[in-house]
């Protein structure tokens, strides 16, 4: 009797191996060297993964366009264009991270080789995540990306609410990702696979009678997926955990899981529940309304920096969503530009607040930033652009990101939604300029000044520079957002 | 005795739902979290009782795989709660209330 072993692509799954691997290996080196690692070799294998990774990228692009895309393990994992993309935007924003991270641990005195470990096993749940081509493997992503995250939200010991948001996410989270599965196998009940591709070509060549089995997983798969972003009513978890974690690892929080799970539920409504398309329009419809809504109007009460990225990040999530919500080829791709553009600009932005916040990261009041550009000009005008490209302002990725999704919603016949939506980015740009106007007040010009550590510095440049240069010529990520198409589009 | 398969799903649904409910209304860390826990295993019985009826031999494979993102939940979840719990008398989650807004 022989077994036979699935062919593996192994680069398709090259990225994700050279994460799990780098991790183990630092994690199998710290148990065994006698002499402690020191924090400069972790922060390097972290950035020289990544780098690592973008390389493998560039030539499973080039693989794509040759071949075309393709799927292997059993038609488990995809390799696509999206896929592509979407793992190129991860390790970026990791490469980012791991530079703040790097400075964040030397000001705070916490030894940091377990902070990149979990970083990178983390990251490599969300790369499965974006070539996911079955509901469980979504869900081991999903995990691995989550139970790296706990770890890393409970990472600072100084501060008790390191903890406590760990312990409010870890709860919520298990919570969500029992929905999630609960939905999987329902969705396994009804279609009789757990495969996308399967559940799309069953759905597309019968009829379902009672189709009350799936609509329920569909919407616990749903209901899971807006817990993960963090989509109105299911965020309640989200200021309190962005508050209470490392500010490092809110800003990897808020990059990666975005862009692994949007890439998960892109597949899953889109290329896998296509044909449901009119069932879950119209919940996705009140998501968005809800998320975009609520997320700007809550933003603008908080006192904390910290919570407000967190109430604007809800509010950004909503401007993903639209893209799925159009549910067309333009609107995937405005997606995935939208998590590319979004994704290096919070990592900055986070950056700045992790400066700001200082020794004990804790002065996290509006009020350390006020006057901060005119005590220090380029720091101060980093932030002001970094908000202003979460704004959506000309000149910047925010507004070709946002146009991008409000066209495609359009053209899908959602008039109504784009101009809600309009709205909530109306009643947010009012919060984003306040805080870039008390960037320059005047009244208070003797207050602290901030050191700015060269790693960080460097990694606020680079989101500003991406965010400016792509913001006056966008062409080259537009172009790359339109091919990077999804496999097995309806 | 022949015991129809929605019995079974209608058992794990009730199960599921014990789960949902004790963690939205019980105070305790640790009977939260087993209350996960209860979820994710009558997730389990949904799978296998969907593999008998499909007859298909996945849904029994993918149970393994809950499992064990149960276990490596529960050994993530435990030394939070140990971390957490470490500087305050009981595992209440009513006295975590230093972040709000």
């Amino acid at each position: 009797m022989t077994l036979q072993i699935p062919s593996i692509h192994y680069l398709a799954i090259l990225p994700v191996l050279i994460f799990f691997g780098a991790a183990l290996l630092l994690m199998v080196g710290t148990a065994l060297l006698r002499s402690k690692v020191s924090i400069a070799v972790a922060t390097s294998t972290t950035v020289a993964v990544s780098l690592a990774s973008l390389v493998v990228n560039f030539f499973q692009w080039r693989c794509v366009a040759k071949a075309g895309a393709s799927t292997t393990i059993a038609h488990a994992i995809v390799l696509d264009d999206f896929s592509v993309i979407a793992s190129a935007v991860i390790a970026v924003a990791v490469l980012m991270t791991a530079l703040v991270a790097h400075d964040w641990a030397i000001r705070e005195r916490v030894s940091g080789v377990e902070f990149h470990i979990m970083a990178l096993a983390s990251s490599g749940g969300a790369l499965l995540m974006t070539q996911a081509n079955d509901l469980i493997v979504i869900f081991l992503g999903l995990e691995i990306l989550s139970l790296g995250l706990y770890v890393l939200v409970a990472f600072d010991r100084h501060r008790a609410t390191s903890s406590e948001a760990a312990l409010k996410y870890f709860l919520l989270g298990g919570f969500a990702s029992a929905i999630f599965i609960y939905g999987a196998a329902l969705v396994y009940g009804a279609t009789g696979s757990t495969n996308l591709t399967s559940i799309s070509y069953f759905l597309g060549s019968n009829v379902l009678l009672r189709p009350g089995l799936l609509y329920a997983g569909g919407a616990l798969l749903l209901v899971g997926f807006a817990f993960k972003v963090a989509a109105v009513p299911f965020h309640l978890w989200s200021p309190d955990v962005y508050e209470g974690a490392p500010t490092p690892v809110t800003g990897f929080m808020a990059a990666v899981v975005k862009v692994g799970a949007f890439a998960a539920l892109v597949r899953v409504l889109i290329s896998s529940l296509g044909t449901q398309l009119d069932t879950w329009r119209p919940i996705l419809w009140v998501l968005v309304v809800l998320t975009t809504v609520v997320g700007a109007s809550l933003a603008i009460v908080q006192r904390n920096a910290k919570r407000m990225l967190a109430y604007s990040s809800i509010n950004h999530a909503g401007f993903i969503l639209l893209g799925v919500w159009a549910g067309t080829i333009r609107g995937t791709a405005a997606t995935l530009f939208y998590v590319m553009t979004y994704a290096p600009v919070v990592v900055a932005s986070f950056a700045v607040l992790t400066l700001v916040g200082g020794v004990g990261d804790e002065h996290h009041s509006i009020e350390y930033y006020r006057g901060l550009a005119r005590r220090q000009p380029w720091l101060g005008g980093a932030l002001c652009v970094l908000l202003l490209s979460q704004l959506g302002a000309p000149l910047t990725t925010g507004f070709y990101a946002k146009f991008a999704v409000l066209a495609s919603v359009v053209d899908a016949g959602g008039g109504a939604l784009a101009l809600i939506a309009l709205v909530s980015a109306a009643i947010a740009a009012y919060f984003y300029l306040r805080w870039a106007m008390a960037l320059y007040a005047d009244d208070d010009v003797e207050g602290v000044r901030v050191e700015v550590p060269r790693l960080t510095g460097a990694v606020i440049g680079f989101g500003v520079a991406v965010t400016i240069l792509f913001g006056v010529w966008p062409g080259p990520l537009a172009t790359l957002a339109q091919h990077a198409t999804v496999l097995f589009t309806p | 005795m022949n015991v129809p398969a929605a019995w079974y799903l209608v058992l794990a649904a009730i199960l599921f739902g014990i789960g949902a409910f004790g963690l939205l209304t019980r105070r305790s860390a640790l009977i939260m979290f087993m209350c996960i826990e209860l979820m994710l295993n009558a997730v389990n019985l949904t799978f296998v009782t969907f593999s008998r009826t499909l007859s298909d031999i996945d849904g029994q494979a993918i149970v393994f795989f809950v499992m064990v993102v149960a276990a490596a939940e529960v050994t993530v979840g435990l030394g939070i709660v140990v971390a957490v719990f470490r500087r305050r008398p009981s595992s209440s989650v009513d006295e975590l209330s230093e972040l709000k807004g």
